[in-house]
């Protein structure tokens, strides 16, 4: 049967996710196409396939920026869903996709979709961000995405035997680091004042990033919530 | 904001390095524009600068001193001796600058890997850190390749979306802050890539036996292409001159290979919660390739991501046989190592994983004599006779001798 508009499905059962909607589906694709955003990352696709040729994610995946890129430009509702609900996570976000003839960020719509995926508490979506609630813990309180102490060996076994060795050697190694604002800090990757702190838990909550939080891991909202409000009191 | 028929007319033919025919918009006059209608603060870069060329041949600033450090949160964090080399680099010409403790990170680690947050958060935690860098009159400097394109980018919204600008002064104004864009956008590598003449006047290190890859990284050069570094004389100007002419300037053998576009692997949630792909992709596509091709000594990049990703996920492949085991450096270690850096004090090799004792052994430098040294350091530290290492400690080059 030769590929036509209707059946083309590159190795992808149809309508994977009958349980959901088309309504709900829709009303997702729209939030995305509805971004302000949206008309700077997607102007229409050649199919040339230069943005898959260096995808990172194409290489290890069932992935595809040139899919996404075209199911978009069709409003393939169906398969959007699919992409929002799965393609999304393997995405490097290196942006080397930017190489696009036509002009099309596929990095950015992934991005798009991601905040679309989030922001309505994808169940997919909360599952693959579940090992990750520490980070946006740490991201959200310290204002730094790592810290040394994260260097631990059940974290990071793949790492080596070094790894055991900046964890035992942590309190003292960073005592021996010149630079004034790292020197001795283990709990974050530099000194950041208090006033500076408060300020980044206002941006939290003044531009409903704290929502966001709250629709992906309530129990990770009240941690943060606690804190930060309790901070802000004080302030 | 580009039309259809903008974009088609600009990728439509060779690029040509002529400012007057540049085919994007310069992002500096819109900046400009919007400063005059009393919207934002346009902060101008210092005095005492260096202007370089751009991929469509503008010319962009590089402030020399005076500079507010935008720090990396995985370099500070995991890699110091990153850090601490930019700034020991800065002192040895006794450069001004600021280690600020009012600065956040760009959060955009966070945002590339996980999307919990949106438009106006991570624009507002961009306006912030540079409102705080205003306030105190010094020029941000930005260490972190991720940051540095995710902030261009966010400057390229605030600038087209109104609704954006309006919503982030709305947060600033509750601090009190100004809505402040720099008049450039400036990268540590590219600071690196300025004084890299003066860093080889002051070079004690012989490097000429030296053959290095390089590994340019992707958010500096592929967000808001136009506004990194390119040369005729490096590539031809068909790549970013950032980190090459640096090597080149301190007499290293700079090798090409295959996979040099592709990225590192690192991914930001991969590389913390699904490294599979990452050890995958770094190794099979970077590392083993610059080995089987070049067997360079070491390879170097100018971005945080990039330099955990290539060094820590050797070890696994490693112990699968796979043919890996090339020391990954910043462009700022290898520039104060040549010129005398302490290499534990300073550059602290031993935050690095894959084997860089070869590498020294090659320079002459008798590492285990360095090592003793910062050992000892330890030991006073551990026994409270020293509270730590300071810049007292570390701002002399070494001497090194046999």
């Amino acid at each position: 049967m030769p590929t036509t508009h209707e059946n083309w499905n590159p190795g992808k059962a149809d309508n994977r996710h009958p349980e959901v909607a088309y309504e709900e589906k829709e009303r997702l694709f729209l939030e995305v196409k509805n971004d302000p955003r949206y008309e700077d990352f997607l102007y229409g696709c050649y199919e040339c396939g230069i943005c898959v040729s260096t995808c990172p994610s194409a290489r290890f995946y069932d992935y595809s920026p040139r899919v996404i890129a075209q199911a978009m430009a069709r409003e393939d509702i169906e398969r959007v869903y699919d992409i929002v609900s799965e393609d999304i996570w393997n995405c490097a976000q290196c942006f080397s996709c930017l190489r696009c003839p036509r002009g099309n960020n596929p990095g950015g719509l992934v991005t798009l979709l991601r905040e679309v995926a989030v922001k309505n508490g994808l169940q997919e979506t909360k599952d693959v961000l579940q090992g990750y609630s520490r980070v946006i813990y740490k991201v959200m309180l310290k204002g730094n995405q790592v810290s040394p102490d994260m260097l631990q060996p059940d974290f990071f076994p793949d790492w080596g035997p070094w790894v055991g060795e900046f964890s035992a050697n942590m309190p003292v190694w960073r005592k021996a680091i010149p630079v004034d604002t790292l020197r001795g800090v283990t709990d974050a990757a530099w000194k950041t004042n208090r006033k500076t702190l408060l300020e980044l838990y206002t941006i939290w909550f003044e531009t409903g990033n704290m929502d966001i939080i709250k629709e992906i891991d309530e129990g990770l909202y009240d941690l943060l919530a606690d804190v930060m409000q309790e901070e802000l009191e004080e302030g | 904001m580009n039309t259809v028929e903008e974009i088609l007319e600009r990728k439509s033919h060779a690029v040509t390095r002529d400012a007057e025919v540049a085919p994007t918009h310069d992002i500096r006059e819109a900046l400009f524009e919007l400063e005059a209608k009393g919207e934002i603060v346009v902060q101008r870069v210092p005095e005492n600068h260096v202007e370089v060329t751009t991929k469509y041949g503008r010319t962009k600033k590089i402030p020399i001193d005076h500079t507010w450090h935008h720090k990396s949160c995985g370099q500070c964090g995991h890699i110091p001796g990153y850090t601490s080399s930019i700034y020991w680099l800065h002192r040895q010409f006794n450069l001004d600058y600021l280690d600020p403790t009012d600065q956040t990170s760009c959060t955009g680690w966070n945002y590339y890997a996980s999307a919990t947050s949106n438009a106006a958060a991570q624009a507002a935690v961009m306006s912030r850190n540079f409102a705080a860098a205003y306030e105190t009159g010094y020029f941000p400097t930005i260490h972190c390749g991720t940051s540095y394109g995710h902030y261009k980018e966010i400057r390229e919204q605030l600038v087209h979306h109104k609704e954006l600008r309006d919503e982030v002064r709305r947060i600033l104004d509750k601090m009190g802050k100004p809505l402040v864009i720099p008049e450039e956008l400036v990268h540590y590598s590219e600071w690196v890539h300025v004084m890299r003449k003066k860093f080889a006047e002051k070079q004690t290190v012989d490097m000429s036996m030296v053959r290095a890859t390089v590994h340019p990284a992707c958010h500096y050069y592929k967000i808001v292409a136009e506004d990194a570094i390119y040369d005729p004389e490096i590539y031809g100007g068909q790549r970013t001159a950032t980190v090459t002419a640096t090597l080149e300037a301190l007499g290293i053998d700079v090798a090409d290979y295959s996979t040099w576009f592709d990225c590192c692997g690192f991914g930001f949630r991969h590389v913390l919660v699904q490294r599979d792909f990452t050890r995958s992709f770094s190794t099979l596509r970077k590392i083993e390739v610059m080995k089987n091709e070049v067997n360079p000594d070491l390879t170097v990049t100018h971005d945080t991501g990039c330099v955990t990703t290539l060094d820590k996920s050797q070890f696994s492949a490693k112990a699968h046989d796979r043919n890996v085991g090339i020391p990954v450096l910043s462009d700022a270690q290898v520039a104060a190592l040549a010129m005398g850096a302490h290499p534990f004090r300073v550059v602290q090799f031993h935050w690095h994983s894959t084997d860089w004792r070869p590498f020294l052994d090659k320079l002459g430098i008798n590492w285990q004599k360095y090592w003793d040294e910062f050992q000892n350091d330890l030991e006073l530290i551990r026994a409270g006779q020293k509270s730590g290492i300071t810049w007292e400690d570390a701002d002399k080059p070494v001497v090194y001798g046999p």
